[in-house]
């Protein structure tokens, strides 16, 4: 049965998403999207709308609460958003932490976004097998004998013949009742992938646009995850020289100087060419800048790397460019006009923690 | 006792007639009551409805659906109990719930049922509601038919974004005419030129030139005319009788209001009426409901309803208390004159004169008053260190909320003031016809805390969509007196001396 509120509940999902009715987006209230970090907890946001009304500020009003502690203590976190309204109001507002499991999470991420699911390339390039019990067969090896099966056939064939007596229900399979289990080879296609995580760690790139970064590569992350069995994920950082780092340092190094793309792009290439056989590996290449590149000689080089050797191999390429004071921003121009076209680019300019929503749309809506 | 429900289960049905006896027997008072099973996806739209399955469309609801299943996919928490002030009252079980719950349930809506039929605050609330929410769905939805969804619920929007501008005293009090008013008023009846002969008089005015006369000093007077006579805080009211809205528009208006006037009693007897049922589903179980199978579920579920997380305000548990506070003090007699003028802390705490009140309080007091009043007077010096109530507040300082005080005085101020007004600022419509423009003119009266600035310019805003002139507020920032005006076009705020 459909509840007359999916209605609503449709109308409303579609005010937070921001595809109607505009004038109500600035009341959206959301959570954040990474509450706890680690293991497999997280903060499930639920948005809410607040129509605005005349009434109290919440900072002078304060409240009354029940409970231990002396005055000037502090009251903890959960109580702040739940004390403050007065009793009679009913709830205030509540943020769930909730507990789930990354996959779940990919699979609300996905409803959410209203993203393709992924189509891993290589499905004609079958590796391996697996069997899979379809059917039911007249013949076979006795080991696969289907019991239940074969009873029901020798049973109705006695029916039918007239031989089956209810005083004495004895049933005697023959050679032409038994029935057997059969089976079908199913292609398993490889579905191994590789994203290599890539970000300008230039002076130009604060504490902000990496906060940016990480929390955008986390749901990429999870997306991906959800695709593939055994994902694997590099880390890059470059300024004007690039290496490979770990995750930890990939997200919390601050480095200096100036900027050179092309570097990065390089070792990409070569960890490419290395290890990760464009015919048995799906490539996800992420790469985060500020779009200040050292120089129009290095773009043009990027463009090279980009269009001769990265793209021909990879599954989708993304380039999200975070808005920084300092940068120019002219990095993303340049790739638009030059590889924008090319069906496995995406690129994307995250203005603000807002905007990393609608980045991820657009990174992962290609579907590839 | 008549009996509706025969959409109950049968051995549903035996708990529900066994826990309407013992809440009968009891001395609850109930309106005939219906109780309906519900599973989880229709019992979160119909508490996402406001309790009623037929509401007119709007995203809202869909929020609040969304909210509470999210809540319930995840586990974190499902709606046990739901009841409608109506005769008959409309209660909601939740499928999938223990027997031992269902019968909780119960007992907790009866609890309920007996406070809407007998509190003074829903003696003017529609007792056919249930009615009355259909037939304004249907009106709404018409109105969507004809003009459009987007039309419709921009305008309910706007609504709502006013639905707390009415006057929640107004249905238990007659607002009288100024006295000083209706005098004056006698001073403007026409007396024409004066003459001393009485035979004369006819002669010298004439009955045609009184009457007008009489007309000239009506016209002078309806022009001199406040427009409210007194402040208005029914501001939807006003916006009804004097806004130049559609037709469509009007009847939209007082709808929400209507809406609005009926929900408004259970949010300002909160406190009580969950302590009412609190108490009563506690009583009915223990002393008579409960299994031995059952009683380990029923207290975990019953400490559930009551859990204090640390700092926080849970009315189940604040109302129970203080209704056990009331019983245990009418029962031994710790009132009257005797008792407060007696100021040993031991003798107060041994005082039991047996004198077997409580029960008969109680019921009096669940019938004459509102939060308000009732924390007024019956939150004790007593009650108030037991419960180890706080009061607390947002320390600039040190950027967090901070634990303020445990004064009794300081606490008992703090939580009346939470309660006045149902926490909503005291907004009232001056003058309708502000600096001669027939500008609108709001004020807001302060009392200590400043208003939410931003939600204030945009509730002007609405507020202006409506009376289509200018609209003014004046409030108070930071001590200083401000007056808030929207055009039409822009905002603008100056200085003003109060």
């Amino acid at each position: 049965m459909s509840l007359k509120i999916k209605q609503d509940q449709a109308r409303f999902r579609d005010i937070v998403r921001g595809r109607i009715k505009e004038n109500l987006k600035k009341y959206v209230q959301k959570g954040e999207m990474i509450g706890k970090k680690g293991k497999e907890f997280i903060t499930i946001p639920v948005p809410t709308i607040d129509i605005p009304h005349f009434r109290f500020g919440e900072k002078q009003q304060g409240g009354v609460g029940q409970g231990e502690g002396d005055p000037g203590d502090p009251l903890s976190p959960s109580q702040q958003g739940d004390g403050s309204g007065p009793a009679g109001q009913g709830e205030g507002q509540h943020i769930l932490e909730v507990d789930v499991s990354l996959d779940e999470l990919a699979d609300i991420l996905g409803e959410e976004l209203q993203l393709p699911r992924i189509q891993p390339k290589g499905k004609d390039r079958i590796i391996a097998t697996r069997l899979k019990y379809t059917g039911v067969a007249p013949s076979g090896p006795e080991s696969l004998r289907h019991f239940k099966r074969t009873y029901k056939q020798a049973l109705r064939r006695q029916i039918a013949s007239g031989s089956y007596n209810h005083k004495r229900p004895m049933v005697v399979p023959v050679r032409e009742d038994r029935r057997y289990r059969t089976w079908k080879q199913v292609p398993l296609p490889e579905t191994n992938a590789v994203v290599i995580y890539m970000m300008d760690v230039s002076g130009s790139m604060g504490d902000e646009q990496k906060e940016i970064v990480r929390i955008e590569s986390f749901w990429i992350d999870t997306w991906l995850r959800k695709h593939y069995k055994g994902l694997e994920t590099r880390y890059i950082i470059h300024d004007a020289v690039a290496r490979e780092v770990d995750r930890e340092t990939f997200f919390h190094t601050r480095e200096s100087g100036g900027t050179m793309i092309s570097s990065a792009y390089k070792l990409c290439r070569e960890m490419i060419d290395a290890e990760y056989g464009p015919s048995a590996w799906n490539i996800y290449p992420l790469h985060f800048s500020d779009g200040d590149n050292w120089s129009a000689d290095d773009t043009r080089l990027c463009v090279d790397l980009l269009k001769n050797s990265i793209l021909p191999v990879v599954n989708l390429f993304c380039y999200g460019q975070v808005e920084s004071p300092y940068g120019s921003g002219q990095f993303i121009k340049d790739l638009k006009e030059t590889v924008g076209a090319s069906e496995n680019v995406s690129l994307s300019e995250i203005a603000d923690k807002d905007a990393i929503y609608g980045s991820i749309k657009q990174f992962l809506g290609k579907g590839k | 006792m008549r009996d509706k429900s025969t959409n109950l289960p049968a051995h549903l049905h035996d708990i529900r007639q066994q826990v309407e006896r013992h809440a009968r027997e009891y001395g609850l008072d109930l309106f005939d009551t219906v109780f309906e099973v519900l599973g989880f996806d229709e019992i979160n739209m119909v508490a996402a409805y406001g309790g009623f399955p037929n509401r007119y469309p709007h995203w809202r609801f869909g929020m609040d659906y969304e909210r509470l299943s999210k809540g319930y996919e995840y586990g974190l928490s499902k709606i046990y109990e739901m009841v409608i002030n109506n005769d008959p009252s409309y209660a909601y079980l939740l499928e999938s719930n223990m027997d031992v719950d269902q019968k909780l349930v119960m007992a907790h809506v009866f609890g309920h049922v007996d406070f809407f039929k007998n509190n003074f605050m829903f003696r003017h609330t529609n007792r056919k509601m249930m009615d009355q929410m259909a037939n304004h769905a249907t009106r709404l939805r018409r109105y969507q038919d004809e003009l459009g969804v987007e039309r419709v619920e921009d305008f309910i929007d706007r609504c709502l974004s006013l639905e707390n501008l009415i006057d929640y005293q107004s249905p238990y009090v007659r607002r009288r005419a100024d006295p000083k008013v209706a005098a004056e008023q006698q001073a403007h009846v026409a007396m024409g030129f004066k003459s001393e002969r009485e035979y004369m008089r006819d002669y010298i005015n004439p009955p045609a030139f009184l009457k007008e006369q009489q007309k000239k000093i009506d016209e002078e007077l309806q022009r001199n005319k406040k427009l409210p006579e007194r402040p208005e805080r029914d501001v939807l009211q006003f916006l009804l009788e004097h806004a130049p809205l559609e037709p469509w528009e009007h009847d939209i208006l007082s709808i929400l209001r209507e809406e609005a006037y009926y929900f408004a009693p259970q949010g300002q007897t909160k406190i009580m009426n969950e302590g009412w049922a609190t108490y009563w589903h506690s009583t009915i179980m223990t002393q008579k409901a409960v299994t031995a199978a059952e009683l380990i579920d029923y207290a975990d579920h019953h400490s559930g309803t009551l859990a204090t997380h640390p700092g926080q305000l849970n009315p189940y548990k604040l109302g129970v208390e203080l209704w056990r506070d009331i019983e245990d003090r009418w029962n031994k007699g710790r009132f009257g004159k005797e008792y407060d003028d007696c100021d040993s802390f031991e003798e107060r705490r041994r005082w039991d004169k047996r004198a077997g009140l409580g029960r008969e309080k109680i019921f009096e007091v669940r019938k004459h008053y509102n939060d308000v009043t009732f924390i007024d007077e019956f939150l004790t010096l007593e009650f108030c260190l037991d419960q180890k109530l706080f009061t607390f507040g947002y320390n600039e300082k040190h950027q967090r909320w901070e634990i303020l005080e445990r004064d009794f005085k300081k606490v008992k101020e703090k939580l009346l003031h939470m309660l006045t007004n149902f926490g909503q600022p005291l907004i009232a419509v001056e003058d309708g016809n502000y600096e001669n423009r027939g500008e609108l003119l709001l004020i807001h009266r302060h009392d200590g805390v400043d208003l939410k600035i931003d939600y204030a310019r945009d509730t002007i805003r609405n507020l202006q969509s409506m009376w289509r002139r200018p609209v003014n507020l004046i409030s108070k920032v930071e001590g200083r007196g401000v007056i808030f005006r929207f055009d039409g076009h822009d905002h603008s705020d100056r200085k003003v001396e109060l």
